[in-house]
């Protein structure tokens, strides 16, 4: 699903050079719900942008279904997003203005799903995630463990292959963070999706297929996690 | 219409206030302003358009309508030698004093015309009849004037100039530009009110025969008229009009005045639009990640300016109403005419469009893997 050959990504130029990643490369399969951890600056976030076009490579190959990603003009990158990836933040990153389940239909919105047909499939993905009878509240009236259980249902909106998560479970407790984690590898086990997490959480890992460590800016080790 | 520009509008209520304030004051200061040059551009020569004249005989060098100065009224008989000619009238209007019940002294401006051709003669008349003016000593006066005139009714007695004037009909609109109200009355009796010679008038007044072309009478009664000058309606029209209203400095700066609302309208919604896109930044920084173009971004933003632009637009036109309806009684006439009410939307929609500028440019800038910086 994406193939990561010998990435590298540097930040600045001349003395102000930050060489974020250092040769990374990396692959990720269908069904499988992937962990990188790694110390702060190690440059998990950087990779998972770049993973999710968002950010481009200084060089190295990234492939999305066979696809060569590195290079891309940035006018092409939205539709990548849009059509590959559902993306979960740390910080939920919902929008307070709207209610829960139009939170869901904007990212319906964005890839052409509109009016009632949109209402519907909102309201089936907040079924998903066990939220329609908070539909009509606004995210100020939610716990953080149900807020990311929209952010997920939005992430899931129009179908995605791949699922990119930034420390999902950092701003939950611990049942809310087990509940969001369910959701997240029934995803890659139930569904087949890609699941791709960044954390520091250690209560992630008991969900992972697989775990890879990232220290300055490289793939230091790769094992096997106990869902596997 | 975008879900998140109408719920991102309305959810901070402060500033959805701020933002279509700014828009309501920019555009009641437009619509007051250019309909007061509309009022200027209406009052200024209201006596000349609604005249039924076609051609001005007057002395040399006239400035405008209300600064006429005596000619010979013999003048008349050369000019109704001119082939092309229908009539010719004497035609009056100088400044005199009104007393006032008081013993103060009112500015008004005597227009004595020809009774029985009407050339001149007043319009929307409300009360009484031009006939009535045949009588000695009778006046119209505009009823928007009687409190300033010493809250005169018809059949009131007053003074002129001195001289006894009887209030025989009101007109109903007939303002004048100055602070000087019109006073219609026979060119007879005007005699009697104005400092002029039996054998003297201001202006002759032409009606040319039917088909006759306006431009050639005018060349005609400027070779056979001697030491005189000749305008058309058209021409009287718009020198009257310039000089009030950009001479004298009264147009433009009400125009500067409308020109002043459209900036700082722009600037104030441009601060509340941008502060708001900056607010939102991190929202605009999910979509992009999720994969919204900027295009779509820019429709968020546009449509919430378009949307300030027309509420805004519709409380400041029921506001400018008022102010328009108020201004009927006042001195100064502002009007509204329906292509000016289409014009100020177009120009609120400018005015937002122009506005949301920047806070585009800003969500253009914004970097999507900002979403991942926590």
């Amino acid at each position: 699903m994406i193939q990561i050959r010998d990435l590298y990504k540097t930040y600045g130029k001349g003395s102000a050079e930050v060489h974020a990643l250092n040769g990374v490369s990396l692959d990720v399969r269908g069904g499988e719900f992937l962990v990188l951890m790694g110390p702060s600056g190690s440059g998990k976030t950087t990779l998972i942008s770049i993973m999710g076009c968002i950010l481009q490579a200084t060089r190295g190959s990234v492939k999305i279904d066979g696809r060569e990603m590195v290079g891309l003009p940035e006018s092409r990158l939205p539709a990548v997003r849009l059509r590959h990836f559902g993306f979960i933040f740390q910080g939920f990153n919902l929008f307070p203005a709207l209610s829960v389940r139009e939170n869901v239909e904007i990212a319906l919105d964005l890839k052409g799903v509109h009016g009632g047909k949109a209402r519907d499939q909102a309201m089936e993905l907040l079924t998903r995630v066990g939220l329609a009878d908070k539909a009509k509240r606004f995210p100020a009236d939610l716990s953080g463990g149900q807020k990311q259980r929209v952010a997920i249902a939005r992430a899931l909106a129009g179908d995605p292959p791949i699922i990119l998560a930034d420390e999902p479970t950092a701003a939950l407790d611990s049942v809310s963070g087990r509940t969001v984690m369910e959701i997240l590898s029934s995803l890659a086990r139930e569904q087949g999706r890609a699941v791709v997490v960044v954390t520091h959480d250690p209560r992630v890992l008991e969900y992972a297929n697989r775990i890879v460590r990232i220290e300055d800016g490289k793939a230091v080790t790769e094992e096997e996690g106990v869902a596997a | 219409m975008s879900t998140l520009a109408i719920r991102n509008l309305f959810h901070d209520k402060v500033r959805l206030a701020v933002t279509l304030t700014g828009v309501v004051f920019a555009l009641i200061l437009i619509v007051v302003q250019f309909g007061l040059f509309l009022g200027f551009l209406e009052t200024s020569a209201n006596i000349v358009e609604h005249s039924g004249v076609d051609l001005w005989i007057t002395a040399k060098g006239l400035p405008h309508v209300n600064g006429g100065s005596p000619i010979p009224e013999r003048r008349r008989y050369k000019a109704m030698q001119a082939e092309g000619v229908k009539e010719v009238r004497p035609y009056a209007l100088v400044f005199a004093n009104w007393k006032l019940p008081t013993g103060a002294q009112e500015a008004v401006q005597v227009v004595g015309f020809d009774v029985d051709s009407r050339l001149g003669g007043p319009w929307e008349l409300l009360a009484g009849s031009v006939d009535d003016l045949k009588g000695d000593d009778t006046v119209i006066i505009d009823r928007h004037y009687r409190a300033k005139l010493g809250g005169v009714e018809i059949g009131d007695t007053v003074e002129i100039n001195g001289r006894r004037a009887r209030i025989v009909g009101y007109t109903d609109g007939v303002r004048s530009f100055t602070t000087a109200p019109y006073v219609y009355t026979s060119f007879k009796n005007a005699l009697d009110y104005i400092p002029m010679t039996q054998d003297q008038t201001v202006f002759l007044v032409v009606r040319a025969m039917p088909g006759v072309a306006l431009d050639v009478l005018k060349a005609r009664l400027q070779r056979v008229v001697p030491n005189v000058d000749v305008y058309t309606n058209g021409e009287m029209l718009s020198k009257t009009r310039n000089y009030w209203v950009f001479s004298t400095g009264a147009g433009v700066t009400t125009l500067m005045g409308a020109v002043l609302g459209l900036l700082v309208g722009t600037v104030v919604v441009a601060q509340t639009i941008y502060a708001a896109t900056v607010d939102h930044i991190r929202e605009f920084g999910t979509l992009k990640a999720m994969g919204a173009t900027n295009g779509y971004l820019y429709k968020v933003i546009l449509q919430q300016a378009l949307l300030s632009a027309v509420l805004g637009f519709a409380i400041a036109i029921v506001v400018a109403h008022f102010v328009v309806e108020g201004s009927r009684s006042g001195d100064a006439l502002i009007l509204m005419p329906p292509q000016m009410v289409a014009g100020v939307f177009g120009l609120a929609i400018a005015m937002c469009t122009a506005a949301s500028v920047l806070s585009i440019r800003k969500a253009t800038s914004i970097d999507p893997a900002m979403v991942f910086r926590g």
